[in-house]
């Protein structure tokens, strides 16, 4: 008779050895079934759409869902393909991506960082999103941009203008197609120069956030670099909401020029408040007073009503341009809806086909191979001289020949600048195009000052 | 000296603001007892009572224009406003420039019916119950109300201009004697102001010199006794909440001109009423407005440069440190009774 001893340590060991053993074959399984995060193994791929759906900037996400309805339509083969005829890539034949057809799960960001995180989470994690697009916010795209990295998937970035997000937050995972704040600076600058002389003080109010402290560190440095004096630069609270306090002191600050560093319902209040003060019809040091928005979005230039009327600002893109690619997504956006797009519905809905014609490039839907489509490129943009002028070049998406440069994942494109129209002749032709300033003079490099300090690091495919 | 006027002025803007919401706020609070975190909301309604009139006036029918085309190239659907075919182009277009104004009067009735309905609808149901209980359903309510409007209106702000003729700002120095351009104020914060005043003025007076308004002081003060006295204290307390409804509506009607209404403009002031009621003394009226006001100038002079480079963030932090300073000091707040959600 044999005498068996059971010991506490002797039923662990066996325990975590036949755990470890069970685990084994799943873990191999898993690795070897999938290369990548979400692989799509069936008939159609899943794009996850990550936008305001509640929050202050709820209309501009029902923009960015409506775009995203389109391009998914037209990447089908349904409706009338839009931008699918003009865009200089050929590879998408409207019968889905790589043979899948595409559809979409939708995820509230509310414009808070740790919901847009939740909801682009419970998109990959559970709906098995292959990709994440969308947003109206800087804070928002960084915080998710950061998330899709970890979780190895690619991030196409909505409406976001900070210089961070693809300056020192830049993630290999994630890729912008809208302009930054640099870019609005520098398009802007010599256009105020030009219309209201080199020997100006301006006055900054700027939105306390990532976006702000960028744009008034841009406009600033442009402005200056013309002569401009910078007479103040005030920080309001984001959730501030009558800015009186911060309009009255400029009246005798001696600046002749007011700066409004405020997006949405910010810029909407701000900028009423100050018509309000008359400062549009104020003389200072002999010269008329000026206001000057950086970013304009028609969506919200509506808000402020006929406060518009005659300010400059920047933009990236608008519905009244007349090449063939913004004639034709006008139409086809304007058939279905019965109004015109947003520059936020523009940019959503170029990523989109953006991603997908990338990914028909690589034939995979791997985020390393989509990288290497997206930027890895050798094209460059004629006229500027720089190591860093390569990546995919293409053109027949509304803002002529664009870059997606590989340095950093930011597209390089023509800048609009635009003012608060005089005159409408509907309740959507608010803004008119003053200048479109080319490429070659929104220009950085990626180790400019504005942008340094982070980096994108290696592409993660997740699994 | 200008400057320190200005922001004086600013001070009382928003001071006028706080205090019109808190005033209902605390009327509701001495009469029923309850703590109603839905009057932001209510404050909300009454900016879109203003924002519908408007679309009212506006209603308009459309004529094909064949000479000019839409964005899509059609003919253009050109659109009239009915009150301009009724009443001319001139007087339509006056009338409809008027809405802000006109608002008022339909404000009024709306905020009143809105105010009854909700008192006997839902909120006589937690007189009983705890204030948490109450806190909670308002607070839901506050919700569900601005979920509706954003749903029919939309989530961007909606202009409401004043009337042109009130528009732009006036030389204030000047009239005082300072050097031209020295004050400048705009006129439609300037008017905000004196109706603030006039709204106050006129809540206090109808308190003080109607008999339904002493019988009202009476019941904030002694309900039990007023009720055994053979008064249906309950009925009048319901009108109350009607009126601090109304109150409420009519400075959103006319704080719509100075910053254009959106669905959460009500819970941008809600907290800060809250700040205002508790800091002025729970059950006060005279005390919501002082400090309605009096933290109006503190947080506008927190916001002027001078005293963001010197304390920085204080601009946001200002309201809840003075209310701080005085729970600590006067712990029923500056004009607070003895015994108001004391047990």
């Amino acid at each position: 008779m044999t005498k068996t001893t059971v010991t506490r340590r002797g039923v662990l060991r066996t325990g975590a050895a036949a755990g470890a053993g069970l685990a084994l074959p799943t873990i191999f399984t898993a690795s070897s079934a999938s290369a990548y995060m979400n692989e799509p193994t069936g008939a159609t791929v899943t794009l996850g759409f990550n936008v305001p759906q509640s929050g202050p900037y709820a209309d501009e996400g029902a923009d960015e869902l409506r775009a995203y309805q389109l391009a998914v339509e037209h990447l089908n083969g349904e409706g009338d393909g839009g931008m699918l005829n003009t865009f200089s890539s050929k590879a998408l034949q409207g019968n889905g991506i790589l043979d899948k057809k595409v559809q979409f799960v939708t995820g509230d960001t509310q414009t808070k960082s740790d919901a847009a995180r939740a909801s682009a989470k419970s998109m990959i994690e559970k709906d098995g999103a292959i990709m994440i697009t969308g947003g109206s916010s800087s804070g928002v795209a960084v915080a998710v941009q950061g998330l899709c990295q970890e979780a190895g998937v690619i991030f196409m970035a909505g409406l976001t203008h900070s210089n961070d997000t693809t300056g020192k937050d830049k993630k290999a995972n994630g890729f912008r197609h809208f302009f930054n704040a640099y870019m609005s600076g520098a398009a802007l600058a010599p256009v105020l120069a030009a219309q209201y002389g080199k020997d100006r003080k301006a006055y900054h109010l700027t939105a306390d956030y990532t976006w702000g402290w960028t744009q008034e560190e841009s406009i600033k440095a442009a402005t200056e670099a013309l002569g401009w004096e910078t007479v103040n630069t005030v920080k309001t609270p984001l959730a501030a909401t009558d800015f009186s306090s911060y309009i009255a002191p400029v009246l005798n600050s001696g600046a002749d020029v007011l700066i409004l560093n405020h997006y949405g319902g910010n810029m909407v209040n701000s900028l009423t408040n100050a018509v309000q003060f008359g400062l549009r019809d104020k003389m200072v040091n002999g010269k008329r007073f000026e206001i000057v928005v950086p970013l304009y979005s028609r969506l919200m230039a509506k808000g402020a009503g006929e406060n518009v009327k005659g300010i400059l600002g920047s933009t990236n893109w608008h519905w009244s341009l007349q090449d063939e690619a913004s004639k034709t997504f006008v139409k086809s956006f304007g058939t279905k809806y019965g109004f015109p797009p947003s520059q936020a519905a523009h940019t959503c809905y170029c990523q989109t086909l953006l991603y997908a014609d990338a990914v028909q490039r690589a034939g995979s839907f791997n985020p390393c191979a989509v990288e290497e489509a997206l930027t890895g490129g050798d094209s460059s943009l004629p006229g500027i001289s720089s190591e860093a002028n390569k990546g995919f070049l293409f053109d027949g998406l509304g803002n002529g020949q664009t870059l997606y440069r590989g340095a950093d994942h930011q597209c390089f494109k023509d800048v609009l600048v635009v003012r608060g129209k005089e005159n409408p002749t509907s309740e959507f032709d608010l803004l008119e195009v003053v200048q479109v300033t080319p490429a070659a003079q929104v220009w950085y490099e990626p180790d400019h000052p504005m942008f340094a300090g982070g980096s994108l690091g290696e592409c993660n495919p997740g699994a | 000296m200008d400057a320190f006027l200005l922001q004086i002025l600013n001070g009382l803007d928003k001071g006028s603001a706080y205090a019109l919401i808190a005033l209902g706020l605390t009327l509701i609070f001495g009469t029923l007892g309850v703590v109603n975190f839905a009057h932001g909301a209510l404050f909300m309604i009454g900016a879109f009572c203003a924002v519908t009139l408007e679309r009212l006036l506006t209603l308009s029918f459309e004529t094909i224009d064949p000479t000019k085309t839409d964005f899509l190239g059609n003919p253009l659907k050109v659109k009239t406003p009915y009150v301009e075919s009724w009443f001319g182009p001139e007087t339509g277009a006056a009338i409809i420039d008027w809405s802000v104004p006109l608002a008022l009067i339909f404000a009024i009735p709306v905020m009143l019916a809105i105010g009854y309905a909700m008192e006997r609808g839902l909120i006589k149901h937690f007189y009983k119950r705890p204030h948490a209980d109450q806190i909670l359903v308002t607070f839901g309510l506050a919700i569900v109300l601005q979920e509706v409007v954003k749903y029919f209106f939309g989530a961007n702000p909606i202009q409401t201009p004043p009337p042109e003729a009130l528009r732009g700002s006036v030389d204030l120095g000047q009239m005082i004697g300072f050097q031209a351009n020295a004050i400048i104020y705009p006129i439609w914060r300037l008017i905000y102001f004196f109706f603030a005043v006039a709204v106050i003025g006129g809540v206090f007076a109808f308190l003080q010199f109607t008999t339904f308004g002493m019988v009202v002081r009476a019941g904030m003060a002694d309900r039990e006794t007023v009720g055994l006295l053979g008064i249906n204290i309950d009925r009048r307390f319901t009108i109350m909440f009607g009126i601090a409804a109304a109150v409420a509506g009519l400075a959103g009607v006319m704080y719509g001109p100075l910053n254009p209404p959106n669905y959460h403009m009500g819970m941008d002031f809600l907290v800060l009423s809250f700040v205002v009621v508790v800091v002025g003394g729970m059950g006060s009226l005279p005390g919501a407005v002082l400090a309605g006001f009096l933290l109006g100038i503190l947080e506008s002079f927190a916001s002027t440069t001078w005293a963001t480079t010197t304390l920085p963030g204080i601009n946001q932090i200002i309201i809840y440190l003075v209310a701080i300073i005085i729970l600590l000091t006067r712990p029923r707040g500056l004009m607070g009774r003895k015994g108001v959600m004391e047990d």
